[in-house]
């Protein structure tokens, strides 16, 4: 498997290579990464691959990481003081951590929904269009054509149509969660990584998201941390399984569910602990 | 491949993490902010340094006030150094700079003039802004006894501090005995009796007290409260300590009170309903639980609320009397080392030694307060540190 | 039909006998509240009751006029627009101040480290610092030192003393140093109130430290920074012995020109009036008077003050 172009550092984003829909390409390569806070530990040499176009699952009991792993993908965790890494994290053949990457890039390029929904305290519109604003897109036909767009593909539009101006903290929190994830794909990043977004939702706007997302893989390559271990059998395609910061298991959602191989992960999916 | 990379890089000042190339506009906002925020800091030491710098020469005991003096002959002119020069005719540095050699020479010559008139008195060679004229009584020529007397206009200027200090105090203490326990009881009520209703309406009334400018308190005190007084008790001087305490205590009373009811609420309500579900009445509650857990914070209220009362101008100025005697008797008119410099800095000669005697003690006020404040502080911080569990 | 129990166990819940201490305890405070309400009503009310009569809009909008001190003649308009002027000045120093302070402090320092925490040290201080003391340091550092050295530096030749003297501009500089701490830390608390997640949003979605402080957070902190202000100037409106020796003059034939005029000042008329004027029985009109306009003036700045931090306070916990 060729190594992809390493991203390099100009005004404009570039595509990763890899479009085909089926290609399964490595695109986040994890290497013995570590991450400490202080005294604790939270994530101890963990080493795997993430695909195109999938979304992977990760799942385990609270406290075990999963959150952090997940940060550690577009540097979130660059906010904290004491925060120390080992190992790498490259995304398209690039260790994210180094030097020469600029992390506000980055985060343009690797998208992130939060667990609790964060729309800013403007309309709609502007909601959707800050992302695109940073970016340098001026012209009001532009940004009300992305907006539309992006509203769209979060199946928010036809709700929200009438309204654009109103405030995005009128909405309902299902709506203001798809509110978040338009605002995110807005900007058309590579990846998204969910932060457990509909653990605050009512089931039916649960199932809304979980159908967006499945929509989505068509087009993003998304990574999602649930503590709902139905709803990642029912929308990823990978898991990954994880205990007090080590990676236990990774592989297809499938045969995780069904068939694990450690007894760990065994435990944990047929509801023996956690 | 795998190699070592802290997270967090810090590119270049203090504190302002990044870990990506700004563009040199918010970079430069950045260190602005940054500098803007060192502000505060300047200010303080600014203030320390100018008060200082002006009343540094009379700590020292460099400023000589006798009339009296060894006089230096003219013809020594040139015998001297600058510094012994400057200090003899009184001179700063800069005006001692500014000064042509004839200059110097007139201003000797009237020096050894002015000595000779003024040595008839007893007390001519006595130099009055010497520390021990400053703090310890002295027997001036005239007088019966020792004294302590602040009289800086006269042919012997006085400067002695004890009775501007007794009257601060004074004062203070008239103001803290009338105010401390009226505004921690009602703190208590406030904070955890009154019923949320009642709450709303008289936390926000008696912090209004808060909103009246110390001037209009004085004006009240001159025009209502003196005359009041006196008509009712009848005792001789109309301005005195009781009544400018009184005035102060108005004054302090939102102090005291906004940071004891802080320092009451801010106690975990968990405690509160422990007591209560034992059995304990409200009042029970607060007097046997409560404040014994707010001591610290309540402490803090009463010695920022000395702090104020120490340092209030207005009020004192308008309504103590501003009579500077030494006496213990509350209903005397005094006068406080705020009032004291707040009268007499408009009037005195720049670098006179009565100027820099303001000084002196405006530099004792700031220490004062300076302490107060920082003992407040540190109690606070322990309190903080005390109920997230880290002691 | 009353159960057989229902009297013993009235009985059982009632108390042995009548609890003097917790009675006592609680009368007591309450009637401290309720003293202090008092006093803030006898002295507002009286103020009110002999300062309202005179009260007029030609008092307020006219100048001195012939007789200073008779109050149907004379006006207050110099000492008004005096201490709206000096406490404008104030405001355009101390605002942006204040809010660099409180956004490094939020959003750059690192917690704890020794640095901030002198800051903070700094700040706290500068809040204790008596009035007086301001003067002093007025005096000493921003008319001599300041004020010298701009004079020897505008007209290095003449020796004038344009600057070197009490100014509006001096005086207004002395205000904005002691009212900094009020400005910090107001505008501090409204910072800390906008929740981590609109940060962490903004930033997630590629914006920088910078851009996201301009454009999230200080937006949602503008009311919070405008009731710091405000109580600022309702502080400094009221405050006299910073201005006596920077700038407060008790007579001035014309209004202050320029930034180097000392002017007249509401306060410092009071201190004046109430301690120096010939006759205190003719004087008594007048001073009520324009006692009644200073309190109103600081008093009506609290209370919107008040009011801005309370909307401010809902529509946060809206957000949350």
């Amino acid at each position: 498997m060729a190594d992809p172009q390493p991203i390099t550092v100009p005004a404009r984003p570039g595509r990763f290579i890899g479009q085909s829909a089926a290609a399964s390409q490595k695109l986040i390569h994890v290497d013995r990464l570590s991450l400490s806070y202080g005294q604790n530990q939270a994530l101890k040499e963990i080493s795997f691959n993430i695909h195109e176009r999938v979304v992977t699952a990760f799942i385990g009991p609270s406290g075990c990481g999963k959150s952090t792993l997940l940060r550690c993908f577009n540097r979130m965790n660059d906010l904290i003081d004491n925060v120390r890494i080992d190992g790498a994290v490259h995304i398209a053949g690039q260790d994210i951590n180094s030097p020469e990457v600029d992390v506000i890039e980055l985060r343009r390029r690797v998208g992130m929904v939060f667990q609790k929904s964060n729309p800013f305290p403007k309309s709609i519109f502007e909601n959707v269009a800050y992302g695109l604003r940073l970016q340098g897109v001026q012209r009001l036909s532009d940004l009300q054509a992305a907006v539309e767009q992006s509203l769209r593909r979060a199946a928010l539009w036809d709700e929200v149509k009438d309204r654009l101006a109103t405030s995005g903290l009128g909405l309902s929190g299902g709506q203001q969660q798809r509110l978040c994830i338009a605002r995110a794909i807005a900007i058309k990043p590579e990846i998204l990584l969910m932060d457990e977004p509909a653990s605050a939702l009512d089931p039916i706007a649960t199932a809304r998201i979980e159908e967006l997302i499945l929509d989505l893989k068509k087009e993003f390559t998304i990574v999602i941390v649930t503590h709902n271990m139905q709803q990642a059998a029912r929308i990823s395609d990978q898991t990954a399984f994880f205990y007090l910061g080590q990676l236990i298991e990774y592989g297809s959602t499938g045969k995780i569910f069904t068939s694990p191989s450690h007894k760990r992960t065994e435990d944990y999916v047929t509801g023996r602990f956690g | 491949m795998a190699k070592t990379t802290p997270a967090n890089r810090s590119v270049g000042w203090i504190g302002l993490k990044r870990g990506h190339r700004a563009n040199p506009i918010e970079w430069c906002l950045e260190r602005l902010i940054f500098l803007v925020s060192l502000t505060a800091i300047l200010m303080i030491l600014l203030i320390f340094l100018f008060i200082g710098r002006e009343a540094l020469p009379v700590a020292l005991g460099r400023v000589n006030t006798a009339l009296v003096q060894k006089t230096i002959p003219v013809s020594d002119l040139d015998k001297l150094s600058e510094s012994q020069l400057s200090d003899y005719l009184g001179l700063t540095h800069d005006q001692f700079a500014s000064m042509d050699r004839d200059t110097l020479r007139t201003l000797m010559e009237l020096k050894a003039e002015s000595v000779h008139e003024g040595s008839s008195n007893q007390d001519a060679a006595l130099n009055t802004a010497s520390w021990s004229c400053l703090v310890r009584p002295h027997q001036w020529s005239g007088y019966p006894r020792p004294e302590f007397i602040w009289q800086p206009v006269g042919e012997i200027p006085k400067y002695n501090l004890v009775p501007l200090i007794i009257g601060s105090l004074k004062v203070s203490v008239v103001a803290l005995v009338f105010s401390v326990p009226l505004a921690l009881a009602a703190a208590i009520y406030v904070a955890q009796m009154a019923r949320p209703r009642i709450r709303e309406v008289a936390k926000p009334v008696i912090e209004l007290l808060a909103g009246i400018p110390s001037v209009v308190l004085g004006f009240f005190a001159l025009i209502v409260m003196a005359s009041a007084l006196h008509g009712l008790f009848g005792y001789p001087s109309r301005l005195n300590a009781l009544v400018a305490g009184l005035a102060l205590g108005v004054s302090v009373i939102p102090v005291v009170f906004s940071i004891a009811e802080d320092a009451l609420t801010s106690v975990p309500r968990s405690y509160v309903q422990a007591a209560l579900a034992l059995g304990a009445s409200r009042w029970k509650a607060a007097w046997q639980v409560v404040l014994p857990a707010a001591l610290p914070g309540v402490f803090a209220a009463v010695a920022l609320g000395f702090g104020r009362a120490i340092g209030e101008t207005m009020i004192v100025l308008m309504a103590s009397g501003n009579a500077s005697i030494v006496s213990w008797n509350f209903l005397d008119s005094t006068r406080t080392i705020t009032a004291t410099i707040a009268a007499e800095l408009g009037e005195v000669v720049f670098s006179s030694p009565h100027y820099r005697i303001l000084f002196l003690i405006g530099v004792l006020l700031f220490i004062v307060t300076f302490l107060t404040n920082l003992v407040a502080d540190l109690v606070m911080h322990r309190l903080k540190s005390e109920l997230e569990g880290k002691r | 039909m009353t159960s057989p129990h229902s009297s013993d166990s009235r009985a059982r819940f009632r108390a042995a006998r009548f609890d003097w201490a917790s009675f006592a305890g609680e009368a007591t405070t309450a009637l401290a509240a309720l003293l202090i309400i008092a006093i803030l009503l006898i002295i507002l009310g009286d103020i009110i009751l002999h300062g309202l009569p005179n009260l007029s809009w030609r008092f307020v909008s006219t100048g001195t006029g012939s007789d200073m001190f008779d109050v149907r003649q004379t006006g207050i308009l110099p000492m008004v627009l005096g201490t709206t002027a000096r406490v404008i000045i104030m405001t355009i120093l101390v605002l942006p101040a204040g809010v660099a302070t409180a956004i490094y402090l939020t959003e750059y320092a690192r917690l704890n480290s020794p640095f901030t925490r002198v800051i903070r040290g700094a700040v706290n201080n500068l809040a204790g610092v008596p009035s007086i003391v301001f003067g002093l340091f007025g005096a000493g550092f921003f008319v001599r030192f300041v004020g010298r050295g701009l004079d020897a530096a505008l007209s290095p030749h003449q020796a004038l003393t344009v600057w070197g003297q009490p100014a509006l501009l001096w005086a207004s500089a002395t205000l904005a140093v002691m009212t900094l701490p009020v400005v910090i830390v107001t505008t501090e608390e409204s910072l800390r109130a906008i929740p981590q997640g609109l940060r962490e949003a903004s930033l997630a979605l590629g914006a920088s430290k910078l851009e996201t402080v301009f454009k999230i957070v200080l937006p949602q902190a503008v009311p919070g920074i405008l009731t710091g202000a405000i109580l600022a100037v309702s502080r400094a409106a009221g405050e006299v012995a910073p201005i006596l020796f920077t700038g407060a003059a008790y007579y001035m034939a014309d209004l202050p020109h320029s930034l180097h005029d000392q002017f007249m000042d509401l306060g410092y008329h009071v201190f004046i009036l109430s301690t120096q004027a010939p006759n205190i029985d003719q004087t008594r009109p007048l001073l009520y008077t324009t006692v009644l306009v200073l309190l109103v003036l600081t008093f009506a700045l609290n209370i919107v003050a008040i009011f801005v931090r309370a909307a401010v306070r809902r529509r946060l916990r809206l957000l949350q």
